[in-house]
């Protein structure tokens, strides 16, 4: 007989208990464990099979759960993590060696990568490299750059725990916040909504550019299980976003016209049973789709339609830094090389989809929603809603991956305007396709650049023009335009220097923040033409580049002078040993092989930390509370990059506590300050500083009250301090104190802002307080008949000015680089043709060849105990040393990213007639 | 109809036992077949389901492959995994190694031999393999059942032989020559879970002299469906390895286009050095 099970019952083992659940037909293993039984520790990243994130084990075996039809799980054994942390001893091993190792950043793939990891543990003891990438190669990870991961697998059940001692800065202890990655505890954005809340639903524009008018929106409205519908009509503030003020531009719902593809135009709240039905297609909008411009020379057109008034010829704006004559400067030169370099829109490809919840409490609106800025949220929720800001609170939930993206807002106000205008709690999810519709990307560039040196290898002259599509919108396209000129000259001295930036906007998504701002770009060029440069003047190419680098006491191209810290010569000196060996070993590899062929590449950058001579102040609060507590809280974003933990190891040594004494509050508009965003590598450098200032305000105060020595040790708890000084004990009786409204007896409230100074009209003055540096070297594998360039092992120097967590900088270098190699070899976001993970494409867990870093320690002036930021730095350097090394190997310069096969053997083909 | 109308949900989930049972709901539904569901949910459209479901994967018999007088069975509902787990002749390591390049091991642990069949896509990994090993697709239905070759039953861009009241049941492969072994060659842009820009799969036989007695060679993502390259096998007979060539013509058959993955132009030349390597790897592994 047939097992009619429509509106039967489902019975299955989950995580060891019998349950029940009655999914109807179509239903996805995934939304019946999140939905019905509660397992949201299972993730969903993509709906399609494309991330793995939803990884379970069915019987034993490792299967996405969004591709399972519920009731195929009948009868089986289904595992999660969240269960498996809890009963199974492999995993409790591996949980361990996640932690120790760092395999966990933001932990949205974990679940995914540990449940398949476990079932490759159960069968094989003591895995390989292969055996590890061959189990896992079906989970993506966007922050880890997957080494950690293998290294985790590997090693489960035998790794040291590092040493927590203090946990003080420099310790490499583990993430303060990383059980709940590992046990699948955590909640992203997605998780936090009760099941059966109503759900939003948007409707977006399915062209680039297009009018359109509504149907009977009231009948619409009046459907059975549709709760409202919301358009730019039911904004009750202004229906405008954006982060930089002078260039707010971006409607929450389109007026008359969308100006991309996926731009919102309305939006449905309903119950999740018609959300689940709704085909956005169906809804009440005729649309009259109108001419487009999609790439910068179309839109500077003059037959171009003006996408913004004010903004003629659809620029946006320009950035501009000149120091000396570099035109006059080239014309004099020896020797000069010039070229054109592109590339595309790159996706940030974070596994978390934009998400949230938001309700009514006591009137007020709350939001919970991954950002990586939530006091920004605030602002502009203050604009859209037109209420009080004291009337609106945003929560972050856990962030699964961000990389600048989730800076801006997305969700948001669809969330507020829903739980306003049904005066229910709302959910929303994006899908993978609307996340890559509409969210900020990379900014595609158009870069031409010519250099010119003296016959004895010194840069004489930088001219560069760059235009960047910025897209329908201005997001952070103004931050690209301003560091780019200041960036695009990279770590060195350059006395005649001239570069020009142009942000145009087209009837594409709008490119905003993404680690680097603009500047991975730049140095594609800036480092592809000093190989070139460095090869035409028969000077070495990693000579030519310290010969050249910036030093301590040289100005800049702004004309800053730095007179410590400048750390690229150190980073370019830690490479040389491998760059001797590894050119040897490739030409010995060359020399017996004629299809594939070895190169070695190098390149450096430089990043500055913080906004762009603009204030940037983070403020950080600590108590004491009468138990003995010490409570941070803690405003910096966590997004991966490890702001929890890194914050608190200074606080704690600031202070003079073990760090694992801390109880750490999150971000939270109510009763935590704002420490900025998580952006522009600056959290641990400005947040940082904010950290050590209220860790040593509260030691001041301590120290004053017994009148102890800054030598004195601190052991606080169980309701008294006892301050130790000289052999003399004191003890603070903290129930003599009164406590405030907060609870706290004793408290210290900090802030820092880098000292930064304007750029005049030539782009001189002092952009950031500080720079951090970074050098790479790679190895790669070109196979010249088909195309393919198989990175090999990289090589990374890194000077982050003191290392608080040098676990954590290790996580963030090869994080850095495997977005970096994506974006050199596989990236390219193609609007209405790679909306997806599996046409577009970022690296997997088997394209990430061993990092070997290098941490240098220059320390910095202005960075907590000399402390500089990280996160953009790293993977700057990446694309411009693998195109170098595809040089190297193959003799073919590259100069559109990403290089995919066919680029490649196109070129090979070209400069060996056609073989 | 109510029970298709938006919000409603009385469409059905049928997850038969026998073949006459599924028989029988074919004959009198319109039903979406759902094996793995790695194709079904990413290919699925917004909006309501249209019709009800039948799960092929709890039919006896459907799974698993066997070794029958004649050659060798693979039930349609196998699933990748079970491909590459099965001890199985020289002749399938092409098919072998294309199983575990399907998605990942969660795709090949739940995707099914004959849904990539069903699927029709260009760039499926399974088609060239099953091409060079003479593969047919064994259907049933209440009417009966028919046999019928893999390159006529997959008839163009998502596009089958397949009837509305029909199953495939299985695919059946002809035994080999005790020489023939397999190779498959895959050509992505990244190393896992990638769709091939091109692939080829190889069956090829040395004779005693080392010359060239059993060729097949099929290319996938080149062509609306993947196919043989029959003047290519000919040419190969007699020859030994380090006399391979492919030349033009030999490509004749193939029409590949560009798209996101690569060029048409592209494509072709890539294909032509992966038939030599893919025939070169199935006669380098004997002896």
């Amino acid at each position: 007989m047939d097992k009619h099970v429509s509106e039967t019952v489902t019975d299955f083992i989950l995580n060891g208990d019998h349950v029940s659940a009655t999914p109807i037909a179509g239903e996805r293993l995934s939304e019946t464990l999140r939905e019905r039984l509660g397992a949201r520790d299972v993730k969903i990243g993509c709906n399609a099979g494309d991330c793995g994130a939803c990884t379970v084990l069915v019987d034993g075996d490792p299967v996405c759960a969004c591709l399972m039809p519920a009731q195929q799980a009948a009868g089986r054994s289904v595992e999660t993590l969240r269960g498996l942390a809890r009963e199974d001893e492999i995993t409790k091993r591996l949980s361990e060696s996640f932690q120790n190792l760092g395999a966990a950043q933001c932990g949205i793939c974990t679940p995914g990568m540990m449940t398949a990891a476990v079932a490759l543990l159960r069968n094989t003891d003591g895995p390989n490299e292969e055996q590890v990438q061959d189990a896992l190669g079906g989970v993506l990870c966007r922050c880890t750059g997957y080494r950690k991961i293998i290294d985790a697998v590997v090693a489960a059940g035998q790794a040291e725990v590092p040493m927590q001692a203090e946990g003080h800065a420099g310790e490499s202890i583990r993430r303060l916040d990383g059980l709940g990655k590992v046990q699948g505890t955590e909640a992203f954005g997605d998780d936090v909504a009760p099941a059966g809340t109503l759900e939003v639903v948007v409707i977006r524009s399915p062209f680039p550019r297009a009018g359109f008018t509504f149907g009977d929106l009231d009948v619409f409205g009046k459907t059975a299980g549709v709760e409202a519908v919301l358009t730019a009509a039911d904004v009750p503030g202004r229906n405008v976003f954006g982060v930089i003020p002078a260039f707010m531009d971006q409607p929450v719902f389109a007026e008359e016209e969308a100006r991309f593809r996926g731009e919102a135009v309305a939006a449905v709240v309903a119950t999740p049973e018609y959300a689940r039905d709704f085909d956005p297609a169906t809804f009440p909008v005729t649309w009259d789709e109108r001419a487009a411009a999609q790439d910068v020379h179309a839109a500077m057109a003059p037959e171009a339609a003006q996408l913004h008034e004010g903004r003629d010829g659809n620029v946006m704006c320009g950035g501009f830094v000149q120091c000396g004559d570099a035109r006059a400067a080239i014309a004099e030169a020896d020797v000069t090389v010039e070229g054109s370099f592109r590339s595309g829109f790159v996706e940030h490809g974070y596994i978390e989809p934009e998400a949230g919840f938001a309700e009514l409490v006591n009137g007020r609106v709350e939001i919970r929603a991954c950002t990586q800025a939530p006091v920004m949220d605030l602002d502009s929720m203050e604009i859209i809603l037109g209420i009080p800001r004291d009337q609106i609170r945003i929560i972050p939930t856990g962030v699964g991956g961000g990389f600048g993206s989730k800076l801006d807002i997305s969700v948001q106000p669809y969330l507020a305007l829903g739980a306003l205008k049904t005066g229910k709690p709302v959910r929303i999810c994006y899908s993978r396709t609307e996340s890559m519709q509409s969210t900020t990307k990379r900014h595609p560039s158009d870069i031409t650049l010519k250099i010119g040196a003296t016959k004895d290898g010194k840069i004489m002259g930088f001219d560069f023009f760059g235009y960047f599509n910025t897209g329908a919108y201005a997001s952070w396209g103004p931050t690209v335009a301003n560091r780019v000129p200041v960036h695009a000259s990279g770590p060195y001295q350059i006395t005649d220097y001239r570069a020009e930036s142009k942000g145009i906007h087209t009837n594409c998504p709008p490119s905003g923040a993404f680690r680097g701002f603009g500047v991975p770009q730049s140095a594609i060029a800036q480092e592809s033409l000093f190989d070139e440069l460095a090869d035409k003047l028969g000077i070495d190419r990693l000579e030519f580049r310290i010969n050249n680098a910036l030093e301590n006491n040289m100005p800049t191209v702004c004309g800053q002078v730095f007179e410590q810290g400048v750390g690229i010569k150190p980073c370019f000196e830690a490479l040389r040993t491998a760059w001797d060996d590894e050119r040897t070993a490739a030409e010995t590899f060359n020399s017996n092989n004629d299809t594939l062929k070895r190169g070695v590449g190098i390149a450096g950058g430089w990043y500055g930390c913080g906004n762009t001579s603009l204030p940037n102040p983070s403020t950080i609060k600590s108590g004491i509370r009468t138990d003995g507590t010490v409570v941070l809280h803690q405003g910096a974003m966590d997004i991966g990059q490890g702001a929890n933990t890194v914050i608190s190891q200074i606080f704690a040594t600031a202070l003079g506590v073990p760090v694992a004494q801390l109880e750490i509050i999150g971000a939270d508009t109510d009763v935590t300050p704002d420490a900025g965003k998580t952006s522009a590598s600056r959290q641990t450098y400005v947040s940082g500083s904010a950290s050590r200032l209220s860790g040593e305000a509260m030691r001041a105060q301590i120290l004053a009250r017994v009148n102890a020595s800054e030598e004195a040790a601190l052991t606080i708890g169980n309701g008294q301090i006892k301050v130790t000084d000289q052999g003399t004990e004191h003890v603070i009786d903290l129930s003599t104190l009164t406590a405030d409204n907060e609870g706290y007896v004793l408290r210290a409230e900090e802030t820092y802002d880098p000292p930064t100074k304007p750029l005049d009209e030539n782009g001189q003055g002092i952009p950031y307080a500080q720079f951090g540096y970074a050098a790479h070297l790679v190895v790669v594998e070109v196979d010249t008949k088909l195309g393919t360039v198989k990175p090999l092992k990289f090589v990374a120097a890194h000077d982050v000015g003191k290392a608080i967590n040098p676990m954590l900088v290790e996580g963030q270098v090869q994080g850095g680089i495997a977005q970096g190699l994506g974006m050199a070899l596989m990236e390219e976001y193609l609007p209405g043709r790679t909306e997806n993970l599996h046409d577009y494409l970022i690296p997997t867990i088997g394209d990430m060849p061993p990092v070997e870093t290098h941490i240098i320690e220059e320390p910095d002036a202005h960075g907590p105990y000399g402390a500089k930021g990280l996160g953009e730095h790293v993977l700057i350097p990446t694309a411009p040393a693998i195109l170098n090394a595809i040089k190297d190997a193959s003799g073919v310069r590259l100069t559109q990213v990403p290089t995919t096969p066919s680029r490649v053997r196109a070129a090979i083909k070209d400069k060996n007639n056609g073989n | 109809m109510a029970r298709f109308q938006l919000g409603t949900r009385t469409l059905d989930y049928f997850s038969p036992t026998t073949l006459d049972d599924a028989f029988d709901r074919l004959s009198a539904h319109n039903v979406n077949i759902v094996a793995g569901g790695t194709d079904f949910y990413p290919a699925r459209p917004q909006g309501p389901l249209k019709s009800d479901l039948l799960d092929v994967t709890r039919i006896a018999g459907l799974s698993g492959i066997t070794k029958t007088q004649d050659g060798w069975r693979i039930g349609a509902a196998t699933r990748w995994s079970e491909v590459f787990r099965t001890d199985l002749p020289a002749a399938f390591a092409g098919l072998q190694a294309s199983a575990r390049e399907v998605g990942s091991l969660q795709i090949q642990n739940a995707g099914t031999v004959a849904g990539n069949l069903c699927n029709a896509s260009p760039a499926a990994d399974g088609v060239p393999p099953l091409l060079t090993l003479d593969a047919q697709v064994e259907i049933g239905s209440a009417r009966g059942t028919r046999t019928i070759d893999l390159s006529d039953f997959i008839t163009g861009v998502r596009k089958t032989d397949l009837h509305n009241d029909e199953l495939v049941t299985a695919i059946l492969l002809p035994e080999l020559p005790m020489n023939a072994r397999g190779a498959f060659e895959k050509l992505g842009s990244r190393r896992y879970l990638v769709i091939s820009i091109t692939m080829t799969a190889s069956v090829i036989g040395l004779d005693a002299n080392g010359r060239i007695d059993h060729a097949r060679v099929a290319v996938g993502a080149c062509s609306p469906v993947a196919q043989r390259l029959t003047a290519l096998e000919s040419d190969l007979l007699g020859k030994s390895l380090d006399q391979v060539e492919v030349t033009e013509a030999h490509l004749a058959p193939l029409s590949p286009i560009d798209d996101v993955r690569g060029s048409g132009e592209y494509r072709l030349d890539a294909v032509a050095e992966q038939c030599l390597r893919a025939i070169k790897q199935a006669g380098g592994e004997n002896g």
